[in-house]
């Protein structure tokens, strides 16, 4: 159905239609990541180098990126092990139908309360004067900072990624719950198989790659998140995306290239975990249909 | 399947505990401003804070703005694709998702070194120059929600033949977009521009690093100078992203019954 006839001039018109979009798109996406990628492999000169790279391996830099890591991972498998039970309990564990759709409207709102409100929430519940906090020490008599626990720490920041987290896992897996079909769950207890059989044997390899792929996601998701650290923990807590901050604020790494690669560091590790995600989406969306 | 459904309500019981303990803690504290009793001191303290209105004015209208710029970009574009270029839609979808992928905090840098005063548009020399960028930021971070909403909603309508038929009865493109795409997608673009409300109202980052007087810098400024109040401000925010997602479920339940009357 060719709207319009087909010559090349009329072709070259029907170009002219994205065109605001893709210089959008230009100016304020693919040039300001080009110049941060290029800027982390040349000098100031403009030379091209492998120096800044290499700057990335000083032990205070390698210590941000180690927490990161482990954050980014300890949080992304947690919400992904924690999210699907609870995802599973709502769509198969026999409660009222009411409670899945609750659930689900909660995670669409939880997974969009990351930030600062997040952090400040956390402080005003956990914090050394938060409402768990002072029950425990008036109705228990137990003194959670002498327990060890400090929400101003690597623990308290992940309990509090958790938070957006785990509902976005929920909202991902649930399709991939209901695509499980019932004739399998059926088709396996025929043949034998106990409730734990169908899920090892059944259920976990059809959902391995969305949760795989699911896992990416969130990876990516904790690894690029500065304000609710920033919020909860100041500046005490030296993970990648902070010292980024603090490099863009005031060159604390007294080096604006090593900023270039920082930053390049943090678009590689999250660019990895995205393309495993869309990777395995497109497998998992094989059982889905 | 009686021992199943035990488990699972204890396991949902203690989720609900997670998830509304930091809830009912805040609401708690952000009451406690005044000792030994409860009171609203720290939302009047708030909400008479000039601070307070200036910066979340300012959060308000840009996020307007954001919605504006995105839906002039994204529905004509998304329209444009649809009608006459499917062979461009992987390279736009994959553009819309660059987003997600790049850390706004990484964005936000390269702009900084892109638009700098000494660049070939120092956009960051005025402030009218950077509350123009921030926009165009809001409006990048907003690119995956605003694409995937607007693009189920126009899947939804028989594009090709509305256009068709908005052309046989003599009506140009601005014509078509304006009166016969855009109201038929207004609920998808609704859902949409409350997602891009409930990112931009609270942002820090961006709005940060450029010097911006949003209300993202003035929460965390308000986090590390009083007690009680950054409460007050976590209830107010959570009021308003929660409004902004009942708002989405609500348009999507009123599209599907008119969907449902076709």
């Amino acid at each position: 159905m060719p709207l319009a006839p087909d010559r090349p001039a009329s072709r070259l018109l029907v170009w002219l239609g994205v065109v605001p979009f893709l210089a959008f798109a230009l100016l304020f996406l693919i040039l300001p990541t080009l110049q941060v990628v290029t800027g982390a492999f040349r000098t100031p000169d403009g030379a091209v180098t492998l120096q800044n790279l290499r700057g990335l391996l000083t032990p205070s830099i390698l210590h941000a990126l180690a927490l990161s890591l482990k954050l980014s991972l300890l949080t992304a498998a947690l919400g992904c092990v924690l999210g699907l039970l609870l995802a599973a309990a709502v769509t198969r564990g026999g409660l009222p139908d009411w409670l899945r759709g609750a659930t689900m409207t909660f995670s669409g709102v939880a997974s969009n309360f990351a930030g600062v409100p997040l952090a400040f929430a956390f402080i005003a519940t956990l914090g050394r004067l938060g409402l768990i906090t002072v029950i425990l020490r008036d109705w228990f008599g137990i003194n959670l900072m002498a327990t060890g626990f400090n929400l101003i720490s690597f623990p308290g920041l992940a309990l509090a990624y958790l938070y957006f987290q785990i509902p976005l896992m929920v909202l991902i897996i649930t399709p991939a719950l209901d695509g499980l079909r019932k004739e399998w769950r059926e088709a396996a207890e025929s043949l034998g198989a106990s409730g734990a059989q169908y899920w090892r044997m059944v259920a976990l390899p059809v959902l391995w790659p969305s949760l795989l792929g699911t896992f990416a996601l969130l990876f990516a998701n904790a690894f690029g998140a500065v304000a609710t650290a920033m919020a909860l923990t100041g500046s005490s807590l030296s993970i990648l995306p902070i010292i980024l901050f603090a490099q863009i604020r005031g060159d604390v790494l007294q080096d604006p290239h090593l900023g270039y690669a920082v930053a390049f560091a943090m678009i590689f590790f999250t660019g990895i975990a995205n393309l495993i995600y869309v990777t395995l989406r497109a497998r998992a969306e094989r059982w889905q249909k | 399947m009686k021992s199943g459904r035990l488990v699972s309500g204890l396991f949902f019981g203690l989720a609900c505990l997670y998830f509304l303990l930091p809830l009912v803690g805040t609401l708690e504290f952000s009451l406690r401003a005044r000792r030994g009793e409860y009171s609203l001191d720290a939302y009047r303290n708030v909400l008479g804070d000039p601070q307070f209105h200036q910066t979340i004015g300012y959060s308000f209208i840009l996020s307007m703005a954001t919605i504006v710029l995105g839906v002039l970009i994204i529905a004509p574009t998304a329209f444009w694709v649809r009608l006459k270029l499917p062979r461009l839609r992987p390279v736009v979808e994959f553009l819309t998702l660059m987003p997600l992928v790049i850390p706004p905090i990484v964005i936000v840098f390269g702009y900084i070194r892109l638009y700098n005063t000494s660049s070939w548009l120092p956009l960051l020399g005025s402030s009218a120059g950077s509350d123009f960028l921030l926009v165009c930021g809001y409006a990048t971070l907003s690119l995956p929600y605003m694409y995937r909403a607007i693009d189920t909603g126009l899947r939804a309508i028989d594009v090709s033949t509305l256009t068709e038929a908005a052309q046989s009865l003599g009506a140009g493109w601005v014509t078509i977009m304006a009166k016969v795409i855009l109201p038929n997608i207004l609920v998808a673009i609704l859902s949409g521009a409350f997602l891009t409300f409930a990112i931009v109202i609270g942002e820090y980052v961006l709005a940060a690093l450029l010097n911006r007087p949003a209300f993202g810098p003035y929460m965390v400024w308000m986090g590390g100078n009083k007690a009680y109040e950054p409460a007050a401000l976590a209830v107010v925010a959570f009021a308003i992203t929660w409004a902004s997602m009942g708002l989405i479920q609500l348009f999507s339940r009123f599209s599907k019954h008119t969907q449902a009357r076709r």
